[in-house]
C-alpha cells in the first residue's frame, strides 16, 4: 500500500476511533487477557496486557492501528512470551465466513489482483494481462454471501443450544467486518478444554467424521429401527429430517438407504455433512492461545466495524458496521464490482478518478481496488 | 483415598497402599524371597507379568465378585504388589508398559462388571466413585446409561483413534454424552493405564532381595524380545505430496498446511534453509516473515519449542488429509512407510 493511502486510512480510523470509543470496550477478566495490534506494512505487535478501557483507548490514539486484537484465553501473565502466560481457561469462539461456503454468487463479485502487475480483472486463474499466477483474490461479499453466513450462525446457535446445554444468554453474534460473523460463548463447561477437543467439537458442530452406525446403518444384519426417528435430538434428527423430508417418506427412504448398502450411505452421510453441517473454520475454534479481532475495531480488510448483532436477521453490515465518515475524496478506482453501502451504490469504476464518500474509498482501498489519487 | 473392602482389593489391587498392606497383613518382603510356603507367590508374580507381556490378562482366582477361596485373595493382592517390586528390580520399562495396560484392562472388566451391577447399589456406587476420585469424570446415572458432560467425554475420547469415539458418533444430549457400562470403562482405559504405570514408576525401588534374582534376571532378559527396529521407504505421505504440488503450482497452500508441511519437513531432519525455498511460490511470499516462522516451528526462536507434525484425525479436520491405501491407518504422517522389521 503507498503511503498515501496508508495516511488516509490512518486518519479516517483515528476519527473513527476517537468518535466511538463508546463501541470499543475491553472485554471480561481485561487484566487476564492479552492485546495486539497491526500498523498498516508492519508486523503484529502482540503479549500486551491492560487494564481497562482508558488504556485501551489510549494506545489506539497513540499506535492508531490498522487491525486489535485480544485474547479469546484468561492467562496468569498475559504479557509474557506465549509459553510463560500460563494459561487458564479460554472462551469458545467460532468463525463463520462466507468463502468458505462454496457459493455460487462468489464468482461474480471476486477479482484478482495480479501479484507481479498489479493489475485488477474478473480472471481468477492467471493474470489477463501478464499470465502469471500470483494472484491476490478479493471479494466484495454481496446480501447473499451475508444470508448464506446468517444461516450458518443460526445453525450453530441451534447445536450450541440443544445439543451442547449452552444458556442463549451466553452466546454473543458480532459481524466480523469482512466476510462473515463471529460467536463467543462465555461461561460453558468448554472453558477449560485444550486445543484437540474443540478440534473434536468442531467436528461435531460440522458433522464431519461421522459412520454408517451412528445413523443406523450397518455392514450386516440391517435393523430398520436403528434408523433415526424424524423427532429425535441432535444430529440423528437433523439428519433424518434431511434425508426423510417427512415423516410418511420415512420407511420408504429407510427401504432406499439398505437398497442402496453401506458404502452408498457413506456418501449420503459426506452429502448430509456439507448440506446441514455447520461452516465453521475449524482451526479458529481450535486455537486456545488467538488473539481475536476485537469488538468494536475496525477491520482492515474492509474498513468495515466489527460490531454486535443483536437482530441478526434485520442485520444488514453495509449499513450498520460503516461508521467512517461522509467527507468525500478522490480517488483512483479499479473495482470492476458494483458495491453498496450505506445504501448508496458505487461502481462500477474502470480504472478512473472518482469523488466517494471516505468509508467508500477506505472500502476499495482496503480491498487494493483503489488508491487515493 | 476411597475406602475398600477386601475383595475391592483384590479387583482393584493399585489402590491399595503397598507397603501399608503387607504390613496390615503382617509380611515383610525379605520373607517371601525365603520362607519356602511364600516363595510360590513370587513364581505367581513372575507369571502375572509374563502374561502381561504376551498382551493378554492375567486370568484371576477370583470367581465373578466374590473371592472363591479364603486364601485366594491375599494371593492375589500380593502377587500383584510383587510383581511391581520385580518390575522395579528388574527397570525394564517396556514391561511396565506392558503389565500396566494388561492391569488397567484387568481392572477394567471388574469395573464394568460393578457399574452394571444392578442388584448391588454400593458395588455401582463404588465403580462410580474410583471413576470420579481417579480421573474427575462425574458419571451419572440415567435410564441404563452412565451419562457424563461432553467437556469430560472430549478429554478422554481425543485418546482414541476409532471413529466410533468421535463425539459426532455418541449419543449426546443436553451438553451431556450418554455411554453404556463398557464404553464408560474403557473411555478411561489409558488413563487407568497410565495411572498403573505411574504408580509403579514412582515406586521406590528396593536393593535386590535374595530369592528374587532368578526372576529379574529372566524379566531382563524377556524384555529384549520387545525392541523393535524400523526402517523407512523415504518417501512422502500423500498429504504431503499434496502440499508441495500445491506450492509448486504456485497456489495458495493454507495456513494450516503450510504449517503441516514444514512442521514434517523439519522434524525429518531437514534444516530452516532447506525448507525455506519451498515457499517462494506462494502468492503471498515474504522471505523475512518466511524464515520468522520456520525458525520458530524449528525451536531455534521464540520459545524455543520444537513444533511437531499435526495428526492425520487433525488433518483431515483442516480438509489437509489425502489419505491412501499406503498411508496404512498410521496417526500421523511421520510414520507413513515406516516398516517394523
Amino acid at each position: 500500500m503507498q503511503e498515501a493511502d496508508i495516511l488516509f486510512l490512518e486518519d479516517s480510523f483515528k476519527k473513527y476511533y476517537f468518535n466511538h470509543f463508546d463501541l470499543i470496550k475491553v472485554p471480561g477478566r481485561t487484566s487476564e487477557r492479552e492485546f495486539g495490534y497491526q500498523k498498516f506494512n508492519s508486523g503484529m505487535t502482540r503479549h500486551i496486557s491492560l487494564k481497562d478501557d482508558k488504556e485501551l483507548h489510549l494506545l489506539l490514539m497513540q499506535n492508531i492501528p490498522s487491525d486489535v486484537y485480544c485474547s479469546n484465553a484468561c492467562y496468569t501473565f498475559p504479557n509474557l512470551p506465549m509459553n510463560e502466560k500460563d494459561w487458564k481457561e479460554a472462551d469458545l469462539i467460532f468463525d463463520i465466513d462466507a468463502k468458505d461456503l462454496n457459493l455460487p454468487c462468489r464468482e461474480n463479485h471476486t477479482v484478482s489482483i495480479c501479484n507481479d502487475c498489479n493489475d485488477v480483472s474478473k480472471n481468477l486463474t492467471r493474470c489477463s494481462k501478464c499470465n502469471s499466477t500470483k494472484l491476490e483474490k478479493k471479494s466484495l461479499p454481496c446480501k447473499n454471501c451475508i444470508d448464506a453466513s446468517k444461516i450458518e450462525v443460526e445453525k450453530l446457535s441451534e447445536v450450541l443450544i440443544n445439543d451442547l446445554a449452552i444458556d442463549e444468554e451466553n452466546i454473543q453474534v458480532y459481524f466480523s467486518g469482512n466476510e462473515g460473523f463471529h460467536v463467543y460463548v462465555y461461561g460453558s463447561q468448554f472453558q477449560e478444554i485444550g486445543s484437540r477437543e474443540r478440534s473434536e467439537l468442531t467436528d461435531y458442530i460440522s458433522l464431519r467424521g461421522a459412520i454408517p452406525e451412528t445413523f443406523g446403518m450397518r455392514k450386516l444384519k440391517q435393523d430398520r429401527a436403528s434408523f433415526p426417528d424424524f423427532d429425535e435430538n441432535g444430529w440423528r434428527g437433523r439428519f433424518s429430517k434431511h434425508v426423510f423430508g417427512s415423516k410418511s417418506k420415512r420407511s420408504k427412504i429407510i427401504t432406499e438407504l439398505i437398497a442402496n448398502g453401506y458404502s452408498s450411505f457413506q456418501k449420503t452421510l459426506d452429502d448430509a455433512s456439507e448440506n446441514i453441517g455447520v461452516k465453521i473454520d475449524p482451526n479458529v475454534t481450535m486455537d486456545i492461545h488467538r488473539i481475536f479481532r476485537l469488538p468494536g475495531s475496525i477491520n482492515s480488510k474492509s474498513g468495515l466495524t466489527k460490531i454486535r448483532c443483536d437482530d441478526l436477521t434485520n442485520f444488514d453490515p453495509y449499513v450498520e458496521a460503516s461508521f467512517l465518515s461522509d467527507d468525500t475524496v478522490e480517488v483512483f478506482a479499479n473495482s470492476p464490482i458494483e458495491f453498496k453501502l450505506k445504501n448508496k451504490k458505487f461502481g462500477p469504476y474502470l480504472g478512473e478518478k472518482v469523488t466517494v464518500p471516505t468509508f467508500a474509498a477506505a472500502y476499495m482501498i482496503c480491498k487494493k481496488l483503489a488508491r487515493i489519487a | 483415598m476411597l475406602a475398600l473392602g477386601q475383595d475391592e482389593i483384590a479387583k482393584y489391587p493399585f489402590l491399595a497402599d503397598a507397603g501399608q498392606y503387607l504390613k496390615d497383613q503382617g509380611f515383610s518382603l525379605e520373607q517371601f524371597g525365603t520362607d519356602p510356603d511364600l516363595r510360590d507367590l513370587i513364581r505367581k508374580a513372575y507369571d502375572r507379568i509374563l502374561v502381561a507381556a504376551d498382551g493378554k490378562i492375567y486370568k484371576s482366582d477370583l470367581d465373578g465378585d466374590h473371592v472363591s477361596k479364603e486364601a485366594a485373595l491375599p494371593r492375589e493382592v500380593f502377587s500383584f504388589l510383587l510383581a511391581i517390586v520385580l518390575l522395579k528390580l528388574s527397570g525394564m520399562h517396556t514391561l511396565i508398559k506392558r503389565f500396566a495396560l494388561a492391569e488397567a484392562r484387568r481392572a477394567e472388566k471388574y469395573l464394568e462388571r460393578d457399574l452394571a451391577n444392578i442388584s448391588d447399589e454400593s458395588k455401582n456406587q463404588l465403580a462410580i466413585r474410583v471413576i470420579d476420585d481417579l480421573f474427575s469424570v462425574q458419571v451419572e446415572k440415567s435410564d441404563g446409561y452412565f451419562v457424563i458432560p461432553v467437556s469430560d467425554y472430549l478429554k478422554h475420547s481425543i485418546n482414541f483413534h476409532e471413529r466410533e469415539w468421535k463425539l459426532i458418533n455418541r449419543h449426546v444430549n443436553h451438553g451431556r454424552v450418554f455411554l453404556s457400562p463398557h464404553e464408560t470403562v474403557r473411555l478411561i482405559r489409558k488413563e487407568l493405564g497410565t495411572y498403573i504405570n505411574s504408580k509403579i514408576i514412582n515406586a521406590k525401588t528396593p536393593t535386590m532381595i535374595p530369592g528374587f534374582e532368578d526372576s529379574v534376571n529372566k524379566l531382563v532378559l524377556l524384555s529384549k524380545k520387545f525392541v523393535t527396529y524400523t526402517a523407512t521407504t523415504g518417501e512422502y505421505p500423500p498429504c504431503i505430496k499434496h502440499a508441495i504440488e500445491i506450492l509448486e503450482k504456485g497456489e495458495n497452500l493454507p495456513h494450516s498446511g503450510r504449517f503441516m508441511l514444514a512442521s514434517f519437513l523439519l522434524s525429518k531432519g531437514q534444516t530452516v534453509q532447506q525448507v525455506a525455498p519451498l515457499f517462494k511460490n506462494a502468492p503471498d511470499y515474504n522471505e523475512r516473515v518466511t524464515l520468522y516462522q520456520l525458525n520458530h516451528l524449528a525451536g531455534t526462536s521464540g520459545s524455543g519449542t520444537q513444533y511437531s507434525c499435526p495428526s492425520c484425525e487433525k488433518l483431515k479436520t483442516q480438509s489437509l488429509c489425502f489419505a491412501t491405501s499406503e498411508c496404512d491407518n498410521i496417526i500421523n504422517p511421520l510414520q507413513f512407510g515406516r516398516k517394523k522389521k
